[in-house]
């Protein structure tokens, strides 16, 4: 078990990339651990593809080098197959998607995050059940993602909107859920 | 107060510039810039400073208010992307040679790649031309400790100072140690000294070498000297020179691979540090990485022992990513290198917000004129291609002059055709203005389409002089596009809501008879940016459409050429579907449909 972790989260522009990015750096602050992330700003956002790099440990650089990242969490089955390549041999990936995605060289677990947000009443938030999917899988490798931490930090960030934070919280569990039935 | 952060680059420079005393900041929003001066306005809330942040209506402006700030001896920053410095770059050449009492840095956000910019263009040139010096860092920790030596260095010559991120440098976030600001307010005190400030020709000679003086101190200048962060200094064999993002990336990989050759770190880009370079000529073989061109490399004595982007050993496009880094310095060390296979597949392209009142300008500028000519602008509204209403970007302001251009290049043609011009509000505001006063006097025949939504949409809206609020939100005096409009000389102005599309199309067809004989129409397109409007009252507005079944016939009209992404074609029905997630219920499209199978759903 490393806590040398690099991450990277890819979605379209408007699904929520950067607020999943800045909740999994935060949890690794909440630990002292040193963080590093690259977002995408600008145009690329109206629709485009996005992506985000999360590297937690000790590095220089904020971005992550093709066939080096421990984790993929994609918020469409397309992030994936756009995406994949950034992954080590072997390396996890979560893929929000209706139907199982397969690919040999990864493991690779997928999960309709979807269903989860519209039953939750906001289409909008299945990045959250998607995070909560990638907690689920990534538990037994690292402990760079204190779940604990996740939810503390939550309840900081919203504390002003307790009744956003419940929602939140509510989403990360289903999604931990939906990945411990799978 | 001290508090652990994650900070992005962009408010690691804000908090560096504050925690060093900056009392005004100016600038003109642009990727990957615009979060600096925000970050200024909530540290400025946050921690209960004096000091003065502002929106300008373009970088020159933006410039010149924080120079003379600087002249008065605070200090100031202003703050643009690389294109903005284009527009400012009048002033920092003059304000060099005239320099600066208090510290004043002027940032210059470079764009690698380019992610959101029209060119690479490298600001340490522009430096290097204005001949001031510039300080390159290489994340979000190193540009705020930057901040605070450019200054220094810009109080101890008496000049601007620039300071030059990159995208990876102002979009990055870093793990940071935060404490609460506590600052000791300087007073204005202009010293007047016509000779120096009103500088005639003959003065600037003499400034001009003076200049030179401070850039041969500048270049031993102790706090930005070289840095040696790997290795040993040999002094024979190979060496490898970083600056910037390419800095981070190669400590990483030297690192990794356990290299033994040593690194050195150029913080100063421009004047290269004398000694440095004298150090430099007892190595052999020298790797110099940077982004976007050879600033260092060509300031190195011996070219022929050097490696870099103008010897072509390092692509001078592009940005220059971490396996890029990886696989030239395994090429010059002399190591294996095993490229990583990589699949690219064509990425979405980005287009216009669903229930967006652009793509409502343009399906009807597009149906007003179908075979016209269509000059646009920077801003979102550049998506506008996707609908085939926007068939020149070129720079800031440019498509109203454009426009002209036209009309006069097809004078003598049998036919000329239809001119549209699309630009948005703060646009027009930043550099539209003169060329359409331009046009009156011409009476050039066109359109102008002022597609006014009240903000600065695509960098993460910022007002505009017209939204009636200043930089931390609260109002200040607004101005208005029709009366400045009619200022210019303009007879015809109408505004419309696009919403109502076919009533935005009778006003365009008018404005386009009007022209042919009077000189410039212009419409103002009024509505506000969705992704500005409160949940509340965009709800209140909703109005939904629905497929009438039994009419679409599945042609695909909607989808291909009003191109709003909630709309698409269900493969098992063969008709279009909305989806109620990315519908914003505009109720646009129920114009759009010719068969008129989109429709209200109440009148269905």
């Amino acid at each position: 078990m490393s806590n040398n972790q690099q991450i990277i989260i890819s979605g379209l522009g408007g699904q929520g990339v950067l607020f999943i990015t800045k909740l999994l750096a935060g949890a690794a602050m909440a630990d002292n651990l040193p963080v590093l992330t690259s977002e995408t700003h600008g145009m690329a956002q109206r629709g485009g593809n996005v992506i985000s790099y999360l590297k937690i440990g000790d590095f220089s650089g904020p971005l992550i080098r093709p066939a080096t990242a421990d984790a993929l969490i994609a918020l469409k089955a397309e992030s994936f197959a756009h995406h994949a390549y950034f992954l080590k041999p072997g390396g996890l990936a979560v893929v929000n998607s209706l139907d199982p995605v397969k690919d040999a060289g990864y493991r690779v677990f997928s999960g309709d995050a979807g269903a989860l947000a519209e039953a939750a009443g906001n289409v909008r938030s299945e990045n959250v059940a998607m995070l909560g999917f990638f907690l689920g899988a990534v538990k037994d490798e690292t402990s760079a993602f204190n779940p604990d931490s996740l939810s503390r930090m939550i309840k900081e960030k919203f504390q002003a909107k307790p009744a956003v934070a419940a929602n939140v919280l509510r989403l990360l569990t289903s999604g931990m859920q939906l990945y411990e039935k799978r | 107060m001290n508090t652990k952060r994650l900070m992005l680059g962009n408010e690691a420079l804000a908090y560096g510039l504050l925690k060093n005393g900056c009392q005004m900041a100016c600038a003109y929003p642009g990727t990957p810039s615009s979060e600096i001066l925000s970050a200024v306005v909530s540290l400025k809330k946050e921690m209960d400073l004096n000091i003065h942040a502002q929106w300008a209506v373009n970088e020159k402006v933006a410039f010149e208010t924080a120079y003379a700030g600087a002249q008065a001896g605070l200090r100031t920053a202003v703050a643009m992307k690389q294109v903005g410095l284009n527009v400012a770059a009048d002033p920092l050449m003059s304000s060099v040679y005239l320099g600066v009492k208090g510290g004043f840095i002027v940032i210059s956000a470079d764009d690698p790649g380019p992610h959101s910019s029209q060119t690479e263009q490298d600001s340490r040139l522009m430096a290097v031309m204005a001949k001031l010096p510039v300080l390159d860092p290489d994340s979000p920790g190193q540009a705020a400790e930057l901040a605070g030596i450019a200054f220094e260095l810009s109080e101890a010559f008496e000049i601007p100072v620039m300071l030059r991120p990159t995208t990876r440098v102002c979009h990055s976030r870093q793990s940071m140690d935060v404490k609460k600001i506590e600052m000791t307010l300087r007073q204005a005190a202009f010293e007047k000294n016509p000779g120096r400030w009103a500088a005639t020709p003959k003065f600037r000679l003499q400034l001009h070498k003076e200049l030179e003086a401070k850039l041969a101190k500048i270049a031993d200048y102790e706090p930005t000297r070289p840095r040696l962060v790997s290795g040993t200094a040999a002094g024979t064999g190979q060496a490898i020179v970083v600056a910037g993002v390419a800095a981070a990336n190669a400590r990483d990989i030297i690192k990794e691979k356990n290299l033994d050759i040593p690194v050195y770190q150029v913080v100063q880009a421009f004047p290269l540090h004398k000694a440095f370079i004298d150090e430099m000529d007892a190595y052999d073989d020298i790797l110099v990485l940077e982004e976007t061109w050879g600033v260092v490399e060509m300031q190195l004595a011996d070219k022929k022992r050097v490696k870099g982007k103008n010897t072509g050993f390092i692509s001078p496009v592009g940005e220059l990513l971490p396996e890029n880094v990886e696989e030239r310095i395994c090429a010059f060390a002399g190591l294996d290198y095993q490229a990583p296979q990589i699949t690219m597949l064509p990425g979405r392209r980005p287009t216009l917000c669903a229930g967006c009142p652009h793509r409502a300008s343009f399906y009807a500028i597009k149906k007003v004129a179908p075979k016209g000519i269509f000059t646009s602008d920077i801003g979102c509204y550049t998506l506008g291609c996707n609908l085939g209403a926007v068939d020149t970007v070129t720079c800031m302001g440019a498509g109203i002059s454009q426009a002209a251009g036209f009309t006069i290049a097809y004078t003598e043609n049998e036919k000329q055709p239809p001119v549209f011009s699309t630009i948005g509000d703060s646009t027009f505001f930043h550099s539209g203005i003169p060329g359409l006063i331009e046009t009156v006097t011409k009476k050039i025949p066109y359109v102008l389409v002022i597609l006014d939504n009240r903000t600065t949409a695509m960098t993460g809206h910022q007002p505009t002089p017209a939204s009636g609020r200043d930089a931390a939100g609260d109002p200040c005096i607004a101005v208005n596009i029709p009366d400045i409009v009619k200022g210019c000389g303009v007879n015809f102005i109408k505004t419309a809501d696009p919403y109502d599309l076919p009533a935005f199309i009778d006003i365009l067809k008018e404005a386009k008879a009007y022209c042919q004989e009077n000189g410039p129409a212009v419409v103002i397109a009024e509505h506000p940016c969705l992704l500005d409007m409160d949940r509340a009252e965009l709800k209140a507005s909703f109005k939904k459409v629905v497929v009438n079944r039994d009419v679409c016939d599945g042609c695909g009209y909607c989808v291909s050429r009003f191109e709003c992404p909630a709309l698409s074609m269900d493969q098992e029905t063969e008709q279009v579907r909305i989806d109620p997630g990315l519908c914003t219920g505009c109720a646009v499209c129920s114009f759009v449909c010719p068969k008129g199978a989109l429709v209200l759903e109440n009148q269905e």
